[in-house]
């Protein structure tokens, strides 16, 4: 019953809690196949708890995870990539040792297991996040934006249905954030579906055609960019109440 | 680099011819530590999980090709397998417990050396195996026994053993399992979330490896006819097998019979040149302080940095 007209990602009612630190609490959303859903609030809002909760890299104390029709409970990491869902890493994790190309080739055996056509793939995906010229460099070598290029095309490498994205814009410069937004626009224009955390707005709001605002890990609006960036309690999450009834001006 | 390798071998293949039977010896251990060391270099250089307990794989697979041989009259070319299968479920039980854990680094290191002394502990209180005793195999000479007149043709069993571990780890270092492998020794939790199934990967690497090192077994064995618990499982051998690809270049295919080469003469000539004035423990210092120059000189060991020459050279 993985209905292709059902929605591809739903979050139902999940909590997480850490010792006394209620982390996420009765979180419910859905995504749509083709969507890029934008996932934004504070500093410790939770939101890389959630991506954690939606890879299998955390168990939700309560509630359930579907995606394509399918509950992920119980699930490692490897078994919920393999589904077709797939994170990266708001601290890049390269393998340092290995080149540019050895690196998204394991993303690549994934779906291929050959060594010759994962190499192919590699190749390909290398191309396409802009990094050729640097496919045979050790990864430790790289700078940020590089790095932060290389974990997308890891992750873009095992074929995804849904790709997570934590903060890939965080330390880029403006030029290099036009390029990301540019980068990421293209894979969901390629049919790939987008959950994206970040904290620069200008790239949140040009990317997502929704939006779910996360405050001490609950959902407080979800929406177009424009009705959630003027949102008072969005304004209250960030700056404080006392802004919400400031003077517009 | 395939030329010079395919000339390193001719040389090995035909030396015997030209060798007293003490050189044809000190040979017979490179290989034999070489050959453990590829076995080890599986788990402890790709996967990089750092068993320092392999010797009680060792021991599993010498005592059982050893009883079988005597008790039930199995030829230990047969007893070779079974104890290399034995070896492999007890590799299985320390990476179960280890990996499905999340045992890492010293963790790891301890969990693999306890299950090697609770083998010595057993075998040593354990009488139907020979207890302290040890357990003896007496000489026969029969190549059904795994026993040779000639040493030249332990010489060539040794150099067969290496080079069919050597073969096996160069074929899993060109496949997804040998990428895999590696890549979980660089970031195990990157890793699974690229859809590499870590515990799976981690524990085949275990088993073929301790499979390997149980095969070994019986080749000690009968090649020494001699099995003391304290030695066959003691801590020293799991020292023995696990410098030799660390000094060579862990995770590389040629660096545990690089570090072969480079260890065991050394160990044979310090013995002697010590053992004579009372220095018996002497060449574990030199061992000791080689070790300490390679970690500060050569931390990927030397296989590693000869390539790098090798290139330059190449390059020039």
């Amino acid at each position: 019953m993985s209905a292709a007209g059902g929605p591809l990602l739903e979050v139902r009612g999940v909590g997480k809690r850490f010792g006394g630190l209620q982390a996420v609490h009765d979180l419910s959303f859905e995504m749509a196949r083709g969507e890029v859903l934008g996932l934004i609030g504070p500093n410790g809002a939770g939101k890389t708890t959630v991506f954690n909760l939606l890879s299998g890299f955390l168990a939700p104390d309560r509630g359930e995870v579907r995606f394509a029709g399918r509950s992920l409970a119980g699930l490692r990491p490897h078994a919920v990539c393999q589904l077709g869902l797939v994170r990266t890493f708001q601290i890049v994790r390269p393998f340092p040792h290995l080149s540019v190309l050895d690196n998204v080739r394991v993303g690549a055996l994934a779906r291929r297991p050959r060594m010759a056509e994962a190499r192919e793939r590699a190749h390909a995906i290398i191309e396409q996040v802009g990094l050729g010229a640097k496919a045979r460099q050790p990864a430790a070598g790289l700078t940020l934006a590089e790095r932060k290029r290389l974990e997308l095309a890891r992750a873009l490498a095992t074929e995804p249905t849904l790709l997570l994205l934590d903060e890939v814009m965080a330390g880029l410069n403006p030029t290099e954030i036009e390029a990301m937004v540019g980068l990421v626009r293209s894979i969901n224009a390629s049919g790939v579906s987008i959950l994206l955390i970040e904290h620069n707005m200008r790239a949140v709001m040009t990317l997502s055609g929704r939006i779910v605002v996360l405050s001490f890990g609950e959902m407080i609006v979800e929406g177009p960019p424009a009705a959630v960036a003027n949102h008072p309690r969005v304004i209250e999450a960030y700056l404080g109440e006392e802004y919400v009834h400031a003077p517009a001006r | 680099m395939r030329w010079l390798l395919l000339a390193a071998l001719t040389v090995l293949l035909v030396l015997p011819a030209w060798i007293n039977s003490y050189a044809v010896t000190v040979f017979i251990f490179i290989f034999f530590y070489a050959f453990l060391g590829q076995a080890w270099n599986l788990v402890g250089g790709y996967a990089g999980q750092l068993s320092a307990g392999h010797a009680a794989f060792v021991g599993i697979g010498a005592y059982t090709s050893a009883l079988l041989s005597a008790q039930a009259g199995l030829t230990p070319w047969v007893g070779m397998l079974v104890g290399g299968v034995l070896a492999a479920a007890l590799g299985t039980v320390v990476g179960y417990l280890g990996f499905r854990f999340g045992l890492r680094g010293f963790y790891f290191v301890l969990l693999t050396v306890a299950f090697a002394e609770v083998c010595r502990i057993v075998a040593l209180n354990t009488d139907a195996v020979g207890g302290a005793l040890g357990f003896y195999i007496t000489f026969t000479g029969n190549p059904r026994q795994f026993q040779f007149q000639d040493n030249r043709v332990y010489y060539y069993v040794a150099l067969g053993l290496m080079l069919a571990a050597t073969g096996i780890v160069a074929a899993i270092e060109r496949r997804r399992f040998g990428a895999y492998l590696i890549a979980i020794r660089e970031d195990e939790q990157a890793c699974e979330a690229l859809g590499v199934n870590t515990f799976r990967y981690k524990m085949l690497a275990m088993v073929v490896s301790s499979f390997l090192t149980g095969v070994g077994g019986t080749f000690y064995a009968f090649y020494l006819f001699s099995l003391q618990p304290n030695s066959v499982f003691g801590i020293p051998l799991s020292v023995e097998i696990v410098i030799r690809p660390i000094v060579g270049g862990a995770g590389t295919v040629l660096g545990p019979i690089l570090g072969s080469f480079i260890l065991s003469p050394l160990a044979e000539a310090s013995r002697i040149y010590f053992g004579q004035g009372g220095w018996s423990g002497a060449h574990l210092i030199a061992y000791g302080l080689l070790l300490i120059a390679v970690v500060l000189f050569l931390p990927q060991g030397a296989y590693p940095a000869l390539r790098r020459l090798w290139v330059k050279a190449g390059a020039r």
